[in-house]
């Protein structure tokens, strides 16, 4: 295999593709959108060319504010639920025999093919007083009376969770498989329990993978704005609820695009600190 | 008794049974080297004494405890792994504090043994770097060290020295063992190389499918093989086809050994001679004559390669005692009755 930079043109020719792809679906529609949000809106139409800061300004409210700090909540105790429930879990799957991890790795997938919209309709109903998970409790004795358990918080928090946590393992049980499983038994005969070993070696090793995790399912979180509607009351709507609710049926263009800007931004600032934090801890 | 004992261990996996029915004892102190081919159950044994595999059956026991069904870590032993298993997110004195750390210890007790361990190692002033600074020589060390914390009872070594080049492992060879008898420690070594072995061990355990072949020191190994399969993976040597004659003198291709008899009762059997006590003389004057086929003459010892009965037998010699011979050559081959071992069927 040839190791030495392009020389000409032609030889970054394999590259012209991808790149045209990027162009014209993502670097222009964003490019458009961030256009937009400068846009001036027609009252009750559409909106006309323009460079107004007056989308940007609505949104410096408490209101957008205390929406934007929801969203940004669910989104992290989303990655941090996935992340806390996936790595034993994968851990333990890599122990499995072959045709198992086969079979789980299949289950997930099979999980991950399910849409938003089937996912929050079957918590609801999982959810719900009359034919709920609480009628479950009931009979066990462990309630008196079947209770509805959605909309709430714990509600979107469930079906989020649900939804995110077959990617989380995907994207763990590379990272996991591949660790030298000898770094375990070495804990083992060095006085370590196998739970101790796996808080203070199996987690520590895979620090970078974790951060990583982390972020993705975190990005992934704050795009969701199905199960806060379906599982949700109002004050647990995320800022991609209200984007939603602006740009289809407000029929706020401008305001949509500076609040999905915004988004971007916010969310780009809190990755750069995230990976800048982890690469200090890294030094020390 | 103190020390390690195995007692009729076995361990299958499915249907394979990779370890059968070993019966072994270390007496406190000794260094072990369990030598075989890969696949034939050393690896397995070694994992079984450190409780990372269970024993199908039989027990184990150390200082004449039961401790079969004792976990990993409550065994106090020191492990070295083939990949040595330094943890990658800790530096140098980090990985040999960590077992005293999990055990607790005060940080200025941790500090004081990581700088004992350090010096016994020659490293000191490695303790803040990270392992991924450091070479092949020096991570083994580390590995070493931290097996050897917290002065554990056992130290097990799993081809500990496999990823090294040859004169380091050489070097670490004899490290290795003189770190063993500094501290006096049971010492258990896996490996593949019997150079490591002769040059470490008290006691050589020569392993093949699952079984014990052979447990005796390295020059009673060489010199007094017990069966074909220890004198053939154990150095090189002729294996002979013997068998008595009618006056009770065995015979190597019809030719009487003058002094050499088969064991009462046996007929034929399998001999080891080693290539150095095999001498060549003028032809009629040794038991055998034969005719050189190829020399080889590797400056230190000159290789001979001398054909007899259909059969090749290989003479090693010293450029001093030099026979002089060269291919195509009639020679004769003399056997003296000790060198002759008779190996079990």
């Amino acid at each position: 295999m040839k190791r030495e930079p392009p020389q000409s043109i032609a030889d970054y020719g394999p590259l012209f593709f991808p790149a045209g792809m990027l162009l014209l679906f993502f670097v222009v529609p964003f490019g458009t959108m961030i256009a937009v949000s400068f846009f001036q809106r027609q009252e009750g139409g559409f909106y006309t060319p323009a460079f107004v800061f007056s989308n940007y300004e609505r949104f410096l409210s408490a209101f957008f504010g205390g929406v934007l700090g929801f969203s940004l909540m669910l989104a992290v105790t989303v990655a941090i639920c996935c992340v806390v429930l996936a790595l034993p879990f994968t851990y333990l799957l890599t122990k499995l025999t072959r045709r198992l991890q086969v079979f789980w790795l299949v289950a997930l997938l099979s999980v991950l093919s399910l849409s938003e919209v089937i996912i929050g309709f079957a918590w609801s109903t999982l959810l719900s007083r009359t034919a709920g998970i609480s009628n479950l409790l009931v009979r066990t004795g462990l309630l008196d009376q079947p209770v509805a358990l959605f909309p709430s918080f714990g509600a979107v928090l469930t079906g989020m969770v649900y939804q995110a946590l077959p990617y989380t393992i995907l994207v763990l049980y590379p990272a996991i498989i591949r660790l030298d499983p000898t770094l375990m038994e070495a804990a083992r005969t060095l006085g370590s329990s196998p739970i101790r070993a796996f808080f203070n070696v199996l987690v520590p090793a895979l620090r970078n993978t974790i951060m990583a995790t982390l972020i993705m399912v975190f990005i992934f979180a704050l795009g969701s704005y199905l199960l806060p509607q379906i599982l949700g009351r109002p004050q647990h709507w995320t800022l991609s609820v209200l984007i939603t609710d602006q740009a289809i049926y407000q029929s706020n263009m401008p305001f949509a695009a500076a609040m999905a800007v915004f988004l971007v931004l916010v969310t780009l600032g809190l990755v750069a600190l995230t990976l800048l934090v982890g690469r200090k801890g890294e030094k020390a | 008794m103190s020390g390690l004992v195995l007692n009729n261990v076995s361990k299958q996996f499915g249907t394979f049974t990779a370890v059968e029915n070993v019966q072994l004892s270390v007496p406190h102190g000794t260094f072990v080297c369990m030598l075989g081919p890969s696949g034939c159950g050393k690896t397995t044994l070694l994992r079984m004494i450190a409780g990372l595999d269970d024993p199908t059956s039989g027990s184990i026991l150390l200082d004449g405890q039961d401790i079969t069904k004792v976990p990993t870590h409550k065994r106090n032993l020191g492990m070295v792994f083939q990949s040595l298993a330094l943890f990658p997110h800790l530096t140098v004195g980090e990985n040999i504090a960590y077992p005293l750390r999990i055990r607790g210890a005060a940080r200025e007790d941790q500090k004081k043994r990581v700088d004992e361990l350090l010096a016994l190692i020659h490293l000191t002033g490695f303790g803040d770097r990270p392992v991924s600074k450091l070479s092949g020589g020096q991570r083994q060390r580390v590995a070493i060290a931290r097996a050897l914390a917290l002065s554990p009872k056992l130290f097990l070594l799993d081809e500990p020295l496999s990823a090294l080049d040859a004169k380091l492992r050489e070097a670490m060879q004899v490290e290795l063992r003189q770190l063993q008898q500094k501290l006096g420690i049971t010492t258990i070594v896996v490996t593949h190389d019997q150079r490591e072995a002769m040059t470490m061990a008290d006691t050589v355990v020569v392993m093949n499918g699952g079984h014990i072949r052979q447990a005796a020191s390295p020059i009673e190994i060489y010199r007094r093989p017990a069966d074909t399969f220890v004198a053939d993976f154990i150095g090189s040597t002729n294996l002979i086809e013997t068998r008595a004659n009618s006056s009770g003198v065995a015979t190597v291709f019809g030719n009487p050994v003058p002094g050499f008899a088969l064991p009462d009762g046996v007929q034929t059997a399998t001999i080891s001679v080693r290539p150095e006590d095999v001498h060549l003389t003028a032809p009629g004057n040794g038991a055998i004559d034969g005719t050189v086929t190829f020399v080889r003459d590797l400056g230190g010892t000159i290789e001979t390669f001398v054909e007899t009965g259909g059969k090749q037998i290989i003479a090693v010699s010293t450029p001093r005692e030099r026979p002089d011979v060269v291919a195509g050559q009639a020679v004769g081959i003399v056997l003296s009755p000790e060198v002759c071992v008779v190996l079990k069927q």
